[in-house]
């Protein structure tokens, strides 16, 4: 496993990119660190919703119950005299678990069980830690820790590094290869010798614990907590837009939606908080009609058309 | 008993909801997440005529049926059918599927937010006892089951003793070869597709009788209904019955005994139960 020129070219150019997000803090603008704070967060779940969904093209609709899951475990350890930073492991080792479990009942079948298990997963979730709450008499939890805004901003920003060299050395490696030839086909995959089974539910784990340590991460913004916050399953559809949007064929494809649909998303709450339902549906039939390989796919095949005409010129 | 009374009650109205999306994913082969919406849809139309006009909700579902048939005929034709023509493979096909009409889930969520708000609806209608076996139940409740099973006997009559739905069993069995025994597949498919979302609002005008719905309950019974017909084999008309009544049973036992905000959990486990032991549904046949 040697590096190439390029591969070193994009290296550094994500590592000087990763340094220049890390400097919005010192704008000293706390609206912007806010927004920052959100494309952030949801270019982590995004990109690692992309790692799995990407290659295998099977759609996960759990992303909230990871991220609800990650928040309540922050919560109930820092309640239990737990230090912050031990809590980000242990949410991620339990939704590297949950995502096991959820891989072993529906990823050894069809695509569509899996999409549907995961699509009430939050739900289930929140109804199980309401029953919890309501059994053991208590509402909601309280966050209190010295984390400010910033911090949580360079944790994500950290989180973000990590994801896109674990995407990046997992597309270099055999599990990689293994899933895009899922992808393609997967009985041809598993004529192969490729135990498809264990590939997917590996890589939904990965993607599983990313989401829940970025549920942590952000439990000290929201100070309080509640089922329906935390477990919102906006966030899961959000997410899947997403990462859709900017096209999941290439490791930073779902950045570039993140960005401008982040924006639209916050002005569009801003403006017409009643119309953001509508807006979802809509960006649904957008990237099926319009956008079926996201933007990543219309910037490739743009500078193949240009490539094309210069051929022929 | 009582409990077995109010599930079968229950899972009487689930298993016509389950019927309709079992004419979209078994027969017309489009996974519908969109599905609940109708009923939703249904719902809301019910208590518009019947708060408006005082018209009795089994009438309602007379105007509700064709209005929802015509609507989903249009969804099918004009949205989906180019999708299953582009599609390489089957695979394809279901991700653009479950994509487009989660779209359309959210799109008519947003519009009946705008046009009803965000508030929980209800009505009452017959809610009256009536004495059944020593026990006393919700008239409503007896009404809505009762209807239900006159419409599923009726679509079961349909499927199994009419030409046109043995060709649509045929599709469901092996839509390719279907076509070789000269079953117009586009066709059938579009009215399976249409039948099936006018089965699933009358399930919602009916529901709406006894369940307080609101714009964005539509998913969980989107859910609800995709457990029953995955518990029952998809494509199969006696499982799904018995998986609703099952289902229906089941949640009323979690809902009097544990807790009534369990509901989903208790849909959940039955789910992973026939993942993990009958993936091929309670009737259904290993696929090779």
């Amino acid at each position: 496993m040697s590096l190439t020129k390029r591969d070193w070219q994009s290296i550094t150019l994500s590592a000087v990119l990763l340094a220049v997000a890390a400097c919005l803090p010192l704008t000293g603008d706390a609206y912007m660190l806010s927004i920052g704070i959100t494309i952030a967060m949801y270019a982590v779940l995004a990109t690692s919703w992309a790692l799995f969904s990407g290659p295998t093209h099977y759609i996960s609709l759990a992303t909230a119950a990871f991220f609800g899951l990650g928040t309540y475990t922050t919560a109930i350890g820092i309640e239990n005299g737990l230090n912050y930073w031990v809590t980000l492991p242990i949410a991620a080792i339990l939704g590297a678990v949950l995502a096991a479990l959820v891989g072993l009942a529906t990823l050894r079948l069809s695509g569509v069980y899996f999409v549907i298990f995961t699509l009430g997963l939050a739900e289930l979730v929140r109804q199980v830690v309401t029953w919890g709450q309501n059994v053991s008499g208590q509402k909601g939890l309280y966050v209190l820790t010295d984390i400010t805004e910033v911090h949580i901003y360079w944790q994500l920003l950290v989180l973000a590094g990590i994801v896109y060299l674990t995407g990046w050395a997992i597309g270099r490696s055999r599990l990689g290869f293994a899933l895009r030839i899922i992808g393609d086909d997967e009985e041809v995959a598993r004529h192969s010798g490729i135990n498809t089974s264990r590939a997917k539910i590996l890589l939904f784990m990965v993607s599983g614990a990313t989401a829940a340590v970025v549920g942590s991460m952000l439990a000290p913004r929201y100070i309080y907590i509640e089922p329906a916050l935390a477990f919102t399953p906006m966030l899961s559809f959000l997410v899947v837009i997403m990462a859709l949007l900017g096209g999941t064929g290439r490791l930073w494809g779902p950045l570039v939606g993140v960005i401008p649909f982040t924006l639209l998303w916050e002005a569009i709450s801003a403006s017409f908080p009643n119309q953001t339902t509508l807006l979802l549906g809509l960006s649904f039939l957008v990237i099926v009609y319009l956008l079926p390989r996201g933007f990543v796919g219309l910037i490739e095949s743009s500078k193949r058309k240009l490539r094309e005409r210069e051929a022929f010129a | 008993m009582d409990i077995l009374i109010t599930g079968l009650l229950l899972g009487g109205t689930y298993a016509l909801i389950a019927m309709g999306l079992n004419l979209q994913y078994g027969m017309a082969r489009i996974m519908n997440l969109a599905n609940g919406e109708f009923l939703v849809a249904g719902g809301f139309a019910a208590f518009w005529f019947y708060t408006a006009g005082k018209v009795s909700p089994l009438l309602t579902i007379f105007i509700v049926a064709p209005l929802a048939f015509l609507l989903n005929w249009l969804i099918y034709v004009v949205m989906l059918r180019p999708l299953v023509r582009r599609a390489k493979s089957h695979g394809q096909l279901e991700v653009d599927a479950i994509l487009t009409t989660f779209g359309l889930a959210f799109v008519s969520v947003g519009i009946m937010l705008a046009l009803f708000g965000g508030d929980y609806f209800s009505y009452s209608y017959l809610a009256r006892p009536i004495t059944l076996i020593g026990d006393t139940y919700a008239l409503n409740r007896v009404t809505a089951a009762v209807a239900a099973v006159i419409i599923c006997g009726g679509l079961w009559l349909w499927l199994t003793r009419t030409r046109a739905g043995m060709s649509i069993r045929a599709i469901a069995v092996d839509p390719k070869n279907a076509r070789l025994v000269g079953i117009d597949v586009p066709k059938l498919s579009a009215l399976a597709f249409a039948l099936g979302g006018a089965v699933t609002a009358v399930g919602g005008a009916l529901i709406s009788t006894f369940l307080t719905l609101d714009a964005s309950t539509g998913v969980m019974f989107t859910l609800k209904a995709l457990v029953i017909v995955i518990m029952g084999g998809v494509g199969d008309v006696r499982g799904t019955i018995v998986a609703a009544l099952l289902l229906g049973i089941l949640e009323t036992f979690v809902a009097t005994l544990i807790d009534p905000g369990l509901t989903l959990a208790a849909a959940y486990l039955l789910f992973v139960l026939i993942l993990l032991f009958r993936p091929q549904g309670l009737f259904g046949r290993r696929t090779t």
